[in-house]
């Protein structure tokens, strides 16, 4: 269970949000929306543990995230706007070396698996920069695949992917939430996905 | 999981070879640019040639340090980095052993060759592998603090030299200062504890400081 309280965001010398409230439970779904700029990805940092915020808390299973960094890592996976893969290395060394950092290595068999549920296949041993945009988004979302987290923290993950694949997210993420887990994402996207419980949270600017 | 980021950085760096390779040509050249410039006075190069190679190794250093961070800080995986459910302290300390074993070590190889082309003698030439053996490393530790601080700024290059090389100095002083008494026959032996305290003393904080730029600079 996630749980935010009275959180405030500042960037520079502009106020983003302040005194946001929150909680996800399992299996519930919360949808960031708002115009450019009004703080989605500070928020997804904040509640990731990459950015501090400049008040209020951010609590997982009842403790403060800054006081549990590493125990809180292990249940949470951010995908970000960059797609954090090494574009000298394929899709299959990709995520292998991720999810061997992350503590739960792929067998080879296992990523190529993986890579062919996001629809990869044939293209495991290419080198990320020779795939389109489209398809270094979908390794980017193996990566949710690769073991079982708790929290996905989703930034704009349906960008540049086609139908099939925002289909295919839909159903990873109703999979996902299904089996107890949470997930926060931005996006401008209607979701229309059935989730033990959806929010919507609107930051304005 | 601290071997998955070394391995990962090695095999990055076998993909791009050719800038690894840049930096070992860098320090071929200018080490050998001494001798051509000076000419061929036996003395005068014996008693350069600690700090030329040195201060070469320092350059060169310098050079391959912008690269520790950066291409990870660009495509995001810096911040997966960050996310693992390792310490911090050990990613760090991967990412510098690799970078170290890529850029620096080959460094510390071929110096002896170079130092020929000063006239050193052989036991002078040991002297000179052992003290960059002890001492890149610690050029490596510090200077992943300073590729940290400046991940992300314009003109980070010249801002890491800035920040940076003021703290090799104590690697410089006793790197060259040990290659130097072993040309007058005295014995090193000091300046190398010296090199292997910094050492102990960077391992131990270097990864620390740096660490906690990371989170800084990726806030």
């Amino acid at each position: 269970m996630l749980e935010v309280t009275n959180l405030g965001c500042v960037r520079g010398s502009r106020r983003l949000f302040r005194d946001l409230n929150f909680s996800v439970s399992p299996g519930s779904l919360v949808q960031l929306q708002g115009p450019n700029g009004s703080g989605k990805t500070s928020l997804l940092r904040i509640i990731c543990g990459l950015a501090t915020p400049a008040e209020g808390k951010v609590y997982w299973r009842g403790e403060n995230i800054r006081a549990i960094n590493e125990e809180y890592f292990t249940s949470v996976r951010y995908v970000g706007h960059r797609n954090g893969a090494k574009e000298e290395l394929t899709s299959v060394e990709n995520l292998r070396i991720s999810s061997g950092l992350e503590g739960v290595a792929v067998s080879d068999r296992q990523a190529r698996a993986i890579l062919d549920r996001v629809g990869l296949a044939g293209r495991e041993d290419l080198p990320v920069r020779l795939l389109s945009e489209g398809q270094k988004r979908r390794s980017a979302l193996a990566r949710l695949l690769t073991c079982r987290t708790t929290l996905w923290l989703l930034d704009e993950v349906l960008t540049s992917l086609d139908t099939a694949a925002v289909q295919l997210m839909k159903s990873i993420l109703e999979d996902h939430l299904g089996e107890g887990g949470m997930a926060v994402i931005a996006t401008h996207q209607e979701l229309n996905i059935s989730a033990g419980s959806f929010q919507r949270l609107e930051l304005s600017s | 999981m601290f071997r998955w980021i070394v391995a990962r950085d090695l095999k990055l760096a076998w993909r791009s070879r050719a800038d690894v390779l840049s930096t070992l040509f860098f320090f071929v050249i200018v080490v050998s640019l001494f001798p051509l410039g000076i000419g061929p006075e036996i003395q005068l190069l014996r008693s350069v040639a600690p700090g030329v190679v040195w201060v070469a190794a320092l350059l060169a250093s310098m050079l391959s340090l912008g690269r520790v961070f950066a291409n990870d800080y660009h495509d995001g995986t810096l911040e997966q980095l960050l996310l693992t459910p390792q310490p911090l302290y050990l990613v760090v300390l991967g990412k510098v052993l690799a970078q170290w074993l890529v850029s620096e070590l080959p460094l510390v190889i071929i110096a002896p060759l170079l130092g020929v082309q000063f006239d050193l003698p052989p036991s002078t030439l040991f002297v000179l592998f052992l003290s960059l053996l002890i001492g890149t490393p610690v050029l490596s530790l510090i200077g992943s603090i300073g590729a940290a601080l400046t991940l992300g700024l314009r003109g980070g290059g010249v801002l890491i030299a800035i920040l940076i090389l003021p703290l090799y100095i104590p690697v410089l002083i006793f790197g060259a200062g040990a290659v130097d008494a072993s040309i007058i026959s005295a014995n090193p032996q000091s300046h190398f504890f010296l090199l292997g305290a910094l050492l102990s003393l960077s391992l131990v904080f270097a990864p620390l400081a740096t660490a906690a730029a990371l989170r800084i600079s990726l806030e």
